[in-house]
């Protein structure tokens, strides 16, 4: 491709990084510093008006609007940006929803709103009092202790950008066929917040750890007390009682009024409603820590404790949701994130992984939190193949799914978890963006 | 302030217990002393060498009868399976294309089934049922995945000795970092 004649325009000026149209990133920065100058000007024609004054507005001009809600809501015209649902039938015809997924297909940024955040429910969502409720540090400690919500509350805090992510989430793409369904479904049980709450390491200094113990045995208040076993490295280090998500108190189906969080470690350590850690020298193998949540390799023998979630990324516009109108400029922009630390690249392809160019990341690049990446590209019109491919700060690059599934082995039907491979959109020659293996 | 940071500086509000050794209050010290009772009613879990088992005891006989009253609906007759999840057979099929885990084939503790079924089930109905049917049931799971015999007495001195058969497939894979992938080739 030959350089154009420079037009001062920053994306019809980029030059090409990469096969298939994708552009320098840099012309994103420089249309960051463009003003609007060129914009006010249009505005000026002289247009004839009719009386009165307002004809030609739309309604909403022309009458005061709603009064405020104690709680805002999404427009009406963006219902369908709601969380993706899959329900189990135990008995009896009774229908349980226990998965919902983020569209990320319908979102753009860098956090999950709160309401959207994934959930699993393994045995429901408790409905808990909080002046009932008490979290209990015991076990290998000096002084058991036990402390209500509103002595948590007078702890020190500390606020955080994290991401939770299943250990099963993408489990779909361990199948021979990919899903034809929604970046939902393969990429959903993915989420990031603001969490805040009172670092475990403080509650466990006034509790005096003694000498030998090496794990934490957490168990939530729902129904299943669902338990798991965590190092007791990890709760010293960045652990937290989380009290606040996104500001707010943590809703009930993210652990309300309390919830022990692991960042960066699979989602369900991070222990929701939690009520008793019990500080130990080694791990209860609780169910979710051996039939569960578990990685079955192709040997026989299953890897355990496999907690830190691993590097990768997916690009969520274009996806599935989406056609592309005409060809044209568009901005591929995407979701990166590791358990192991920051992200420090992202490359993204548009002829199934021939070439590669690098990718704008969003600063700040916070570790353990989903980083947003963009990249400018001109679609011709034409078939093209787009994946993304991230790197951690330990130098650990996200795997092509054909080389995952050669070390893993193919799916087996229960517990797939940990699918960190990479992911693939078709475009179609009609525009139209179809879930694909390439 | 990172966590590691914050923790020193508490830490120097008690400089003295630095110094000593001694372990004085600590800020803000805010905990209440948790009594035996406090911590007998939220720790519910059982460690594969028996710890905080309950008294009480059961067999696989009784526990068939309690199955077919609060399981089988779910797990399907003899723990077939269906809607919920299937409890027996599968031995022999974790290193194949099609592995099936079941508590028979893939469950490395005979504890963990006790301790789970005691806290979250009959599914509808958690905590229901007595330290002697809770017994009872995990004596029936056990029998049917042929790992004890029907008329072996299950409570809180058996159950830890129970070996069970995929006891060795499970490899602790932490403090190391996750080694499902050799990401060193891509690198």
């Amino acid at each position: 491709m030959s350089r154009k004649t420079r037009t001062g325009d920053p994306i019809l000026d980029a030059l090409p990084v990469a096969g298939n149209g994708l552009l320098d990133r840099r012309a994103l920065l420089k249309l960051a510093t463009m003003g609007s100058v060129a914009g006010l000007a249009a505005g000026r024609a002289r247009t004839a008006f009719a009386d009165p004054v307002g004809a030609d507005q739309p309604e909403w001009l022309l009458a005061p609007g709603l009064p405020t809600e104690e709680y805002g809501q999404p427009s009406h015209f963006e219902l369908e940006r709601v969380r993706r649902q899959v329900v189990l039938r135990p008995s009896g015809g009774q229908t349980i929803p226990v998965l919902s997924f983020t569209p990320h297909d319908l979102l753009h940024g860098t956090h999950t709103p709160s309401g959207l955040h994934f959930e699993i429910n393994h045995h429901g969502i408790p409905d808990i009092d909080p002046k009932r409720h008490a979290l209990v540090i015991h076990g290998m400690v000096e002084r058991p202790l036990k402390l209500d919500l509103e002595r948590l509350d007078r702890y020190p805090t500390v606020t955080h950008d994290y991401f939770v992510e299943c250990a099963g989430n993408s489990f779909s793409l361990w199948d021979d066929e990919p899903l034809k369904a929604t970046l939902a479904r393969t990429h959903g049980l993915l989420s990031g917040s603001e969490w805040t709450g009172v670092p475990l390491a403080v509650l466990l200094d006034e509790a005096g750890v003694q000498p030998g113990a090496k794990w934490i045995v957490a168990e939530g208040a729902d129904s299943g007390s669902l338990s798991r076993s965590v190092p007791i490295e990890k709760a010293l280090d960045d652990s937290l009682i989380a009290l606040y998500q996104n500001g707010e108190r943590i809703r009930p189906g993210q652990g309300y009024p309390m919830r022990f969080f692991n960042p960066g470690f699979e989602g369900n350590t991070n222990v929701k409603w939690v009520r008793s850690l019990r500080v130990t020298d080694r791990p209860a193998m609780t169910r979710f820590e051996t039939s569960r949540y578990t990685d079955l390799m192709p040997d026989g023998k299953a890897l355990q404790f496999t907690l830190e979630m691993e590097v990768k990324s997916v690009i969520t516009r274009p996806s599935n949701s989406m056609k592309l109108k005409e060809p044209g400029y568009y901005e591929i922009a995407g979701l990166a994130w590791t358990g192991a630390g920051r992200i420090r690249r992202v490359e993204v392809s548009a002829d199934t992984g021939r070439t590669w160019g690098d990718a704008l990341l969003q600063e700040p690049v916070l570790p353990k939190m989903t980083t947003r990446f963009r990249m400018p590209w001109r679609w011709d019109g034409g078939p093209a193949i787009l994946q993304s491919r991230a790197t951690d700060e330990t130098g650990r690059v996200q795997p092509t799914r054909q080389a995952l599934i050669a070390a893993r082995g193919r799916a087996p039907r229960q517990g797939r978890y940990h699918f960190n491979g990479i992911h693939s959109w078709g475009v179609l020659p009609g525009g139209e963006i179809r879930h694909v293996y390439a | 302030m990172s966590t590691r940071r914050l923790v020193v500086a508490l830490a120097c509000l008690g400089v003295a217990s630095v110094a000593t050794g001694e372990r004085p209050e600590r800020a803000p010290g805010l905990g209440l002393p948790a009594s035996n009772e406090d911590v007998a009613r939220v720790f519910w879990s059982i460690f594969p060498d028996g710890e905080n088992l309950p008294p009480g005891s059961g067999t696989a006989a009784e526990g068939g009868i309690l199955f077919q009253l609060h399981c089988q609906a779910c797990h399907g007759p003899e723990g077939a399976g269906s809607p919920a999840d299937r409890l027996v057979g599968g031995q022999g099929t974790l290193g194949t294309e099609e592995p099936v885990k079941t508590i028979g084939s893939y469950w490395p503790y005979a504890t963990t089934v006790f301790n789970y079924i005691r806290r979250a089930m009959p599914y509808t109905a958690p905590m229901s049922l007595s330290n002697d049917e809770y017994y009872a049931l995990t004596a029936y799971l056990l029998k049917i995945n042929e790992i004890i015999p029907s008329n072996q007495i299950i409570d809180a001195e058996t159950l830890p000795k129970v070996v069970m058969p995929n006891e060795e497939g499970f490899v602790i894979s932490y403090p190391a970092r996750p080694a499902r992938y050799d990401y060193r080739k891509d690198q």
